[in-house]
């Protein structure tokens, strides 16, 4: 009897604890939205987040991005010169990269690099009070710490996509084209006609500033939260990397259904 | 350079200046002061008080609620029942922007000195400068300058946290919370994990800066020997309560068994060796007969 009156137990905490770090999440989301100004007004501190989260990591973003390209044009080329449209790799390139997969692979390596570093730092900064020594001198650390990183990663992120994108397309004429030799004519012109500027790119823009809140807002939050431990540090980063992943993808799916719905 | 200070005081914000009460009353008063952490109950009706300008250690074993004290006094918990109040400000009534007008004239110093390990030595301590004046950065630098002075580490401005030893880190963590001249320096635990030269340095700043400065000081330590030469008054907390107070030489002669235990080191006494637990007898045989 025991046993499943646990189980209910231990499923009833973890629901509660759930709701619990779900609202206290909101909260602090909306702390560090209010206390935004302060962090906005001294600029620097954001510029060097942005140079922290998003120039340290382009060489994943750019490296990454050619490959994926690479493969696009490599499996596009394939699939399509079945049907006699080998030509088109240029549009299929574009059209993945645009919509979906320079968004969402970029967030993705996002995530792992750079959000895994913004918990790091600010669970460190917790464990070793840093953070409650900046409150006793009356700085408040979510404007002085959380929100300039805040800040850099959502400015980071779609600037991050735009240029893993690029270097897919650019990866993409390097198969299509110079490899494999499909008409360049054909395939800017294709890519050009093809490819809508606010459908299409605008639409993937919007989708990694959204991403580069959920990362960012996660990364900070899991950093502030976490248990001020050496474990808790490692726990809070694994918590970053997974929840990240998983909110990446369920707001791709959520966004690309209001977005993309039976349209051209 | 006095001069430099007094600038750096009237550089805050001027709402700071209209806190400074009456210095007859004494700057820290802490009345039937409870505090729990969940169901378990730290403090149960704490009376205590710090003079202006005087030295003030809270003593007590480990897990005794003597941190949760200095956090009480700093603002960074509020008691479930009782008054804090410092300088005339009941720290339970106050809003969030007057606490931090109040913080600006406090300054802590946290057992392990809780540097910032991304800036200098010199940006550690230059940064509540930095954060709350308007002051030039020539003005910054000489009274940077001066308080690394003051606590024998100028020639360290350029180093960064992690080149610094335990007692060093302490000393200019010391220089950073005493950047604004506060009112309060609170430190807690000092003298933890140093050696003996290091502990008998910080023992001296910690008076000599005291004095220099005109503040008060309140120290959490559990370091009997190096705490009584420089302080004015000791309380002992156990058990959630204040067990007994007195001066440096009052304690000495106390005869009190807790005071005596503590102050002499004493394995047993009315804090008991043995951890509450079934007689060693029943625990080795499991209850059969010898």
């Amino acid at each position: 009897m025991s046993g499943p009156v646990a189980a209910v137990r231990r499923i009833g905490n973890l629901v509660t604890e759930g709701v619990w770090r779900l609202g206290f999440a909101a909260r602090f989301f909306m702390l560090v939205l209010l206390y935004s100004g302060q962090s906005l007004r001294r600029v620097h501190l954001t510029i060097r987040e942005i140079y922290f989260s998003g120039v340290l990591s382009l060489l994943i973003i750019v490296v990454s991005g050619l490959f994926v390209g690479l493969v696009l044009g490599l499996q596009g080329y394939e699939t399509l010169q079945r049907f006699g449209s080998g030509d088109a790799v240029g549009v299929l390139v574009a059209l993945s990269l645009t919509r979906e997969l320079g968004p969402v692979m970029a967030a993705l390596l996002f995530a792992s690099r750079a959000g895994s570093a913004v918990t790091a730092e600010v669970g460190l900064m917790k464990t070793t009070e840093q953070l409650k020594a900046m409150d006793m001198m009356a700085v408040n650390p979510i404007a002085r710490v959380v929100a300039p990183r805040f800040w850099g990663g959502v400015i980071a992120m779609p600037l991050l996509a735009a240029i893993f994108t690029s270097m897919g397309i650019f990866g993409g004429w390097l198969i299509g084209v110079v490899v494999i030799g499909v008409d360049p004519g054909a395939f800017w012109s294709q890519m050009q006609s093809a490819v809508d500027f606010r459908y299409d790119i605008m639409n993937g823009m919007i989708k990694s500033f959204v991403f580069g809140i959920a990362v960012s807002l996660i990364a900070v939050f899991e950093g502030f939260d976490c248990h001020p431990t050496a474990e808790g540090i490692s726990r809070a980063i694994t918590r970053t990397v997974v929840s990240s992943a998983l909110a990446i993808l369920a707001i791709d799916f959520v966004l690309t259904s209001f977005m993309f719905r039976g349209t051209s | 350079m006095a001069a430099c200070d007094r600038f750096a005081t009237l550089a805050q914000s001027p709402g700071d200046l209209i806190l400074t009460r009456s210095h007859e009353s004494p700057l820290v008063e802490l009345k039937g002061v409870r505090f729990a952490y969940g169901e378990r109950e730290i403090l149960k009706g704490v009376d205590l008080v710090v003079p202006r300008g005087k030295v003030v250690a809270i003593m007590g074993g480990s897990g005794c609620g003597k941190t949760t004290l200095l956090r009480l006094i700093g603002g960074q918990l509020r008691a479930s029942a009782g008054s804090v109040v410092v300088d005339g400000e009941d720290l339970g009534q106050v809003s969030r922007e007057r606490m931090y007008a109040l913080r600006r004239r406090m300054g802590m110093l946290f057992q392990f000195g809780a540097l910032f390990t991304d800036m200098s030595v010199f940006e550690n301590v230059a940064f509540p400068l930095r954060e709350h004046t308007d002051l030039p950065p020539e003005l910054i630098e000489l009274l940077v300058t001066m308080k690394l002075n003051a606590v024998g580490l100028r020639g360290a401005a350029h180093l960064s946290p992690s080149e610094l030893s335990g007692g060093m880190a302490r000393r200019v963590a010391l220089a950073r919370a005493i950047a604004l001249d506060p009112m309060l320096i609170m430190y807690d635990e000092p003298f933890a994990g140093l050696d003996p030269i290091s502990l008998g340095i910080i023992g001296q700043l910690i008076r000599r800066l005291n004095d220099a400065l005109g503040a008060s000081t309140v120290m959490v330590t559990h370091d009997v020997h190096e705490s009584l030469a420089i302080v004015d008054h000791v309380y002992f907390v156990s058990e959630g309560g204040i067990v007994a107070q007195g001066s440096p030489d009052e304690i000495r002669a106390s005869t009190d068994p807790f005071v005596h235990q503590f102050v002499h080191a004493e394995a047993d006494g009315p804090v008991p060796f043995h951890m509450a637990a079934p007689p060693i007898r029943e625990a080795l045989l499991g209850g059969r007969a010898a």
